[in-house]
């Protein structure tokens, strides 16, 4: 039942205006992106500027990765929650929860299926971010060897690790979309469960500023720290720690926001 | 013995200080379109929220044939449906996908979507989005996505509120049609019409409280023994009943004199009036409708 009430979570999804505002700002942004790369190209030299910004125009295959850096701060937790944190609340919106609880499908498929369809988005979202900055980037600057923290790779390799890269940042950002899920469910308001989700997440990178927060120690809690997880694998020999700690960090915020979210809607009163 | 479709024993629910239902019990059995009759705000979609499975008693239980709606839904709710308040689809989805969906969750294919969009006349606004449908519309692809699951019982909460009176009309048709095959229906309503209408048997809920349960017939023969009399003078016609022997309770309404008696006494009556010069416009048996019969169970009194 969880799979086919899925199937139709994802038809909701793609039937609603919002889900293609979210993927419509993953295509639009690259293409930004690339084409203020190609007005202003930036110096190798400038010290200032990130790492793979200042290589972006020697290779098409830096825009990715730039684009994983650069949505860390606002775009991505934007668009994981347009979706995540409206998935349960517009059932509240929309006084449909009573049409779709006295069914032949249980609370638990019914939040199942909410929350696949709410990963799915965000990973769909991703990928198109991704695919769309390697085509931009690529046309732009062309396919050619990127260069690492440590080195420069072939054109196959650095595919394989923006592979990978996509791979630990979806991590974190299914665990935003989790939080947002939370909100959704317990807010019963999906601007409310929007904002909250893009509030916690731009609170948690104002730690980096804040004294004591801003300590190594305090930031490896940081949910939105583990966005910047991914730069580990353009280390020489690579480093698994990071990543490994992203994994974990992702699910410390993801499991107990679901289980809670789940206990909640499994109770709750639908009295709307 | 089978048990009964619908059971709820001492059901109760508060919100904070606000009893919205308060002790209530009835039995739907099997075959009956039982009337849930009450005033705005008496706690009828409380209570069918309740019977559905979509809040939590604070107490006292709900049984659908023998099941526990909020310990086992997808158990208590097989071969149960319907809707609370106004039925809620997704608006950017069109009437049939709504449909769709709601097939899907009750684990069947939709086969009998396109029958059951004739049998509520939507099959050709079945390609629109519901955002367009007006309120009646709403109310006619609710009841066919309740019918779509095949119920032996349907709860249906106010079904004919917003609708003109030909969709009124049709709608309780529908419900004629639908207990004529044998399904069970509870109907809450707040017109009194529709269950003379469609009722065999009701309760009648106020402040959260149920203050009659049982047959329709038995409520009406309350009224055996009254009259109702329509004469040129009201006040002396009243004064002239309260004078003959076997006349009781004798009270004027609305420019009425209602009273009790037996079928000797009424007839002395129309004597009477002739004799002093008072003219007998209607002199009828059975004087009080379930109107009335309503006001006076939820009001105590005698009006």
């Amino acid at each position: 039942m969880t799979g086919r009430a899925y199937a139709w979570e994802v038809r909701k999804l793609a039937a609603q205006r919002r889900t293609y505002l979210g993927l419509g700002a993953a295509v639009i942004a690259p293409i930004v992106l690339v084409v203020a790369i190609e007005v202003r190209p930036p110096q190798p030299t400038d010290p200032g500027s990130p790492f793979f910004l200042r290589y972006a125009v020697d290779s098409g295959l830096a825009v990715p990765l730039l684009m994983l850096l650069f949505a860390s701060v606002w775009l991505f937790p934007l668009v994981a929650a347009l979706v995540a944190g409206d998935i349960v609340a517009a059932e509240d919106g929309n006084r449909t929860l009573k049409t779709i609880l006295t069914r032949s499908a249980g609370r638990s498929a019914i939040f199942a299926a909410k929350v696949g369809a709410a990963f799915t988005y965000v990973l769909a979202a991703l990928l198109v971010m991704v695919a769309t900055s390697i085509l931009a980037g690529g046309i732009a600057s062309g396919f050619d060897p990127l260069p690492t923290f440590s080195t420069v790779v072939s054109p196959s390799r650095a595919l394989l690790l923006i592979a990978g890269s996509f791979a630990v940042y979806s991590l974190p950002a299914l665990a935003i979309a989790a939080v947002a899920v939370l909100l959704s469910t317990v807010s019963r308001n999906s601007a409310g469960a929007v904002v909250g989700t893009l509030l916690a997440a731009l609170l948690m990178q104002l730690t980096q500023i804040i004294p004591v927060l801003d300590s190594d120690a305090a930031q490896r809690w940081m949910l939105t720290a583990q966005l910047q997880a991914w730069q580990a694998l353009f280390r020489t020999p690579l480093d698994w720690g990071p990543v490994v700690h992203a994994a974990y960090i992702s699910l410390v915020y993801a499991v107990p926001a679901l289980i809670v979210a789940w206990i909640h809607f499994l109770r709750r009163d639908v009295a709307g | 013995m089978s048990a009964a479709p619908l059971e709820a024993r001492e059901l109760r629910k508060t919100y904070g200080e606000l009893v919205a239902v308060d002790d209530v019990t009835l039995t739907v059995s099997p075959g009956d379109v039982y009337g849930y009759l009450g005033p705005n705000g008496a706690g009828k979609t409380t209570s069918l929220r309740m019977m559905l499975g979509l809040i939590r008693p604070t107490g006292g239980e709900v049984r659908l044939f023998g099941q526990d709606p909020i310990d086992d839904p997808v158990a208590a709710l097989a071969g149960v449906a319907g809707f609370v308040e106004e039925p809620a689809f997704y608006p950017y989805l069109s009437g049939r996908q709504n449909l769709e969906m709601l097939a899907t969750l009750d684990g069947g294919n939709g086969s009998r979507i396109d029958e059951l969009l004739r049998l509520v006349d939507l099959h050709h606004r079945a390609g629109d989005r519901v955002r367009g449908y007006s309120h009646g519309m709403r109310q006619r692809l609710g009841l066919a996505g309740a019918l779509l699951r095949g119920p032996r019982l349907l709860l249906l909460d106010e079904p004919t509120t917003g609708l003109d009176p030909a969709g009124m009309r049709d709608m309780r048709a529908l419900v004629r049609r639908l207990a004529a095959d044998g399904i069970t229906i509870l109907l809450s309503t707040h017109l009194m019409s529709e269950v003379e209408q469609l009722c065999n048997r009701l309760a009648i809920i106020q402040l959260g409280r149920i203050r009659y349960e049982g047959a329709l017939a038995d409520l009406l023969a309350r009224s055996d023994g009254r009259y109702r009399l329509d004469a040129t003078d009201a006040s002396r016609a009243a004064d002239i009943c309260r004078a003959i022997g076997g006349i009781r309770d004798v009270a004027t309404d609305d420019g009425y004199v209602r009273f009790a008696a037996g079928p000797d006494a009424a007839a002395t009556v129309s004597l009477r009036l002739a004799e002093a010069g008072i003219g007998v416009r209607a002199l009828v048996p059975g004087g009080r409708s379930l109107e009335e019969l309503f006001f006076e169970i939820t009001e105590g009194e005698e009006r």
